[in-house]
């Protein structure tokens, strides 16, 4: 496997704004790669350094092979990018913009593009200043879907669309996986991270705190129980096992959040109790997510 | 206003208003409108009302003896480029003199005024969606219209009122004057209603500016045509249609027909009926005609297509601007002689020219040095609009694209160095075939005259470079350009009637250029102003290339 982009202990600061802190990040060819944090926490920074609008201070940025800074042209040839706000020319029509980006970047596939414009139920003929945040994100979409390049640069893609519209949005995207491209998908909606990415990178204040599949990173985290016993058991007890937290205890009722080494433990122990009924939640992204936000940054 | 009969019971299934008279809320709306344009209305009218008496006063002064007045005035009466301008003359007298460029156009500008506030508090307002949230208030269905209306009509009688006073107090005939605010008030309530009926429309706040403006194009050039026309001829009849015709009808300071303001009223109260009308018909936000689709499919290929098609709008309106420009200069020329007799004037435009030949050719060569400074001004704002694509984030679509900064930089500067040599040529074309009338030489006039409008274009050229210099190396001060221009202005045209000394004049690169026509062309200061003007976009460009994109 090769990488697409490679960002290795990246600074940058806007006077005296520490934009980004040394942020890591490694995006496998073929993949789709979760970009996830809140805001201000770097992403869209990172991406502009990546498409060579904005130069680093400090750090090193390879983007399919090349340098992002030195090698506009010939980068920007093979990637697309929807920026996070889509902002259009007031009077040129969304059929206008998807062309003329298409014809900066080299062409469009007709036929793609005739395709996508009907799957997201796009109107091409209205002029940029009548359409709508959701209307103004299908166009950027339908021009970067429907190029002929191998990489996908989405900032927050989705925050205007609607449900169905998001599911038109994941369905496009894993094709043009299937079809051998890379996604770097930037975003807030974690179920939609969770069910189209193969790998997560959660960057927080400028540095990328965990990075890896989703198993990896629900191994890192917890699985939270919830079990009806036959005979009452003792918080403490429960509390005192190993990789337990947040254990409740109320008669025969126990919840606990268990880290994934320490399961089978927990599980003999309450088995000596009876278990009557057992459900397992693994932890969904959005647990991972706030898990690391909610404990203030540890110094370095 | 127009509801004074509310209906008791929903008469339609699908209006808002059913039930009561629709105008709940329209007193609180006219505050908040009159507060957001409390400095805008008061400033146009007084400005319009200074307007009026300065040049009053200044004819005044300048024909201490009125008998002087009606010689020059019958030299104006012979030129129809003149009265197709500025309107017919209304008498001999010089108080018709002394108001002669000032009763049209103001009004033109009084029915602009009313044009922007009936505009800005209803389709704009609509457009942008904050009509909606006063909507779901407690606001009837026609108080923002009827808000609109009022306030505009307030403003269009105060202006007219400010006016009448202004003249009377400088001295000119008070019941002349008083007609003078009857024709500003008939035009100016006119717009109103225009703009009402423009505004039901379409769905974008541009739309109602191609009706409300496009009508009042119309009503001009309708009324040019026709007072142009020779005193037989049937196209007279063209002033009658015109709005601006029925108010030049009134004549201040000659007939005095002040019966004409019952044609005006009538004309307002059918145009706001006909709008509250159509307002019933439509739906919020949308406009009665409907919106008009684009091509689904697009041709434009480059950066280079994109830029000049950016452009294109500003473009077409500036150099409709330099027609007339140039149409309103190469008339004059018969005229200058007339209106230097006094030596303080033509020693004024030796100034403000410096350069030899008669003083016919000095007039032209300090008129087409103001339309270089009208030109340098549109050549910065097409070179800004660079800073414009950035901020609005639309210049991040192309970046990430192939297209390098340079190609999107140079593309920008390629669209203002042409355009600003085409809206000088179209001045000087105009200038000269009108010109040529005079000379009887039409080859030689255009030739000279476009000579000497195009021998501007360096520094202009200097002024555009300065755009980049500043968009490439502190975009965040990328405005300072407009100060600098200023600058120039005032250094260059006005140093030597303050008597500044010669190092700070020079500093304007429009002190550099030679006085065409009528002087020789100094290849020297033109080398010296294109190298200036390379080097300053060199560096702009270079520092574009090395910062960060916004």
């Amino acid at each position: 496997m090769t990488s697409a982009i490679q960002v290795q202990g990246l600074h940058k600061s806007f006077g005296r704004t520490v934009a980004l802190d040394g942020l890591d990040l490694d995006v496998q060819t073929g993949e789709i790669h979760g970009f996830l944090g809140p805001n201000g926490a770097g992403k869209s920074t990172t991406l502009r350094i990546l498409l060579g609008l904005m130069r680093a201070d400090g750090g090193s940025a390879t983007l399919l092979g090349g340098d992002p800074w030195h090698e506009v042209e010939s980068l920007h040839r093979r990637l697309a990018y929807v920026p996070g706000d889509v902002a259009l020319w007031p009077n040129l029509t969304g059929g206008e913009v998807i062309d003329l980006l298409g014809n900066l970047r080299g062409g469009l596939h007709d036929q793609r593009r005739a395709d996508m414009i009907e799957r997201f139920a796009l109107d091409p003929t209205k002029k940029g200043r009548s359409y709508s945040k959701g209307n103004r994100q299908k166009v950027a979409l339908v021009a970067a879907l429907a190029a002929d390049v191998e990489l996908l640069l989405l900032d927050e893609p989705t925050s205007g669309l609607d449900p169905l519209m998001e599911a038109v949005f994941k369905d496009a995207v894993r094709e043009f996986r299937a079809a051998g491209g890379t996604v770097l998908l930037s975003s807030h909606i974690l179920s939609e991270v969770e069910s189209v990415c193969d790998r997560v990178s959660i960057i927080r204040d400028g540095r990328n705190v965990e990075s890896g599949t989703l198993t990896q990173l629900r191994h890192l985290s917890h699985t939270t129980l919830e079990a009806t016993l036959d005979r009452p058991a003792d918080q403490a007890d429960i509390a005192a096992l190993p990789g337990v937290t947040g254990a409740v205890v109320s008669g025969t009722h126990v919840t606990c959040a268990v880290e994934s080494g320490h399961l089978g433990a927990v599980l003999e122990h309450l088995g000596t109790f009876g278990i009557h009924s057992l459900t397992s939640a693994p932890p969904t992204l959005e647990e991972l997510f706030m898990e690391q936000y909610r404990v203030p940054a540890a110094t370095p | 206003m127009t509801s004074t009969s509310a209906p008791t019971a929903p008469s339609s299934p699908r209006v808002g208003s059913a039930r009561g008279s629709g105008l709940t809320g329209t007193t609180r709306l006219l505050r908040l409108a009159a507060r957001r344009d409390r400095v805008l209305i008061p400033v146009s009218a007084v400005t319009l009302m200074a307007v009026v008496a300065g040049s009053a006063q200044a004819t005044f002064d300048l024909y201490p003896d009125p008998s002087l007045a009606s010689p020059a005035l019958r030299e104006t009466l012979d030129n129809p480029a003149l009265v197709a301008i500025y309107g017919p003359v209304a008498s001999l007298t010089v108080d018709a003199l002394a108001t002669f460029k000032t009763v049209l156009l103001g009004g033109v500008f009084l029915c602009l005024l009313a044009y922007v506030v009936v505009r800005r508090h209803t389709r704009t307002e609509e457009e942008e969606g904050r009509l909606e949230l006063l909507g779901s208030g407690v606001v009837g269905r026609r108080a923002p219209l009827a808000a609109a209306v009022l306030l505009a009509t307030a403003a269009v009688i105060g202006t007219s009122v400010l006016t009448i006073l202004g003249a009377v107090a400088v001295g000119l005939d008070s019941a002349g004057s008083v007609a003078l605010g009857v024709s500003w008030a008939v035009m100016g309530l006119t717009w109103v209603g225009v703009t009402a009926v423009s505004a039901q429309m379409t769905e974008t706040a541009r739309g109602t500016a191609g009706f409300a403006l496009g009508a009042l194009a119309a009503a001009y050039l309708l009324r040019a045509l026709g007072d142009a026309a020779g005193s037989d001829s049937p196209a007279r009849v063209l002033t009658w249609i015109s709005p601006l015709g029925w108010a030049e009808k009134v004549e201040p300071y000659g007939a005095n027909r002040v019966w004409v303001l019952v044609v005006g009223v009538v004309a307002y109260a059918v145009l706001v009926l006909v709008a509250f009308a159509l307002l019933e018909r439509r739906d919020l936000g949308a406009g009665v005609l409907p919106s008009r689709p684009g091509p689904a499919r697009g041709s434009l290929r480059t950066v280079g297509g994109l830029t000049r098609r950016l452009a294109r709008g500003t473009v077409i309106g500036w150099t409709i601007g330099f027609v007339v420009l140039g149409a309103v200069v190469g008339s004059l020329g018969g005229s200058v002689q007339s209106f230097v007799d006094s030596p303080e004037i033509a020693e004024m435009l030796r100034k403000l020219g410096g350069g030899a030949g008669t003083i016919i050719d000095t007039f032209f060569a300090t008129e087409l040095r103001f339309a270089a400074i009208a030109a340098a001004a549109l050549g910065i704002a097409l070179t800004t609009r660079m800073r414009t694509e950035e901020t609005s984030e639309r210049a991040e679509a192309v970046l990430a694209t192939p297209v390098t900064r340079l190609r999107w930089g140079v593309s920008h500067i390629v669209v203002a160095v042409a355009a600003t040599a085409l809206v000088l040529a179209v001045a000087g074309v105009v200038a000269g075939l009108l010109d040529g009338r005079r000379t009887g030489d039409v080859a030689g006039s255009v030739g000279r005259l476009t000579g000497g409008a195009l021998a501007a274009l360096p520094a202009v050229w200097v002024c555009i470079a300065v755009a980049v210099l500043l968009v490439g190396l502190v975009p965040r001060l990328t405005g300072l350009v407009w100060a600098v221009l200023i600058g120039f202005l005032v250094l260059g045209e006005f140093g030597p009637i303050m008597n500044l000394p010669s190092w700070m004049t020079a500093v304007s690169p429009f002190d550099h250029l030679s006085h065409l026509p009528g002087g020789t062309l100094d290849t020297a200061a033109v080398l010296g102003l294109v190298v200036v003007a390379v080097a300053l976009t060199a560096v702009g460009l270079a520092g574009l290339r090395r910062r960060d994109i916004a």
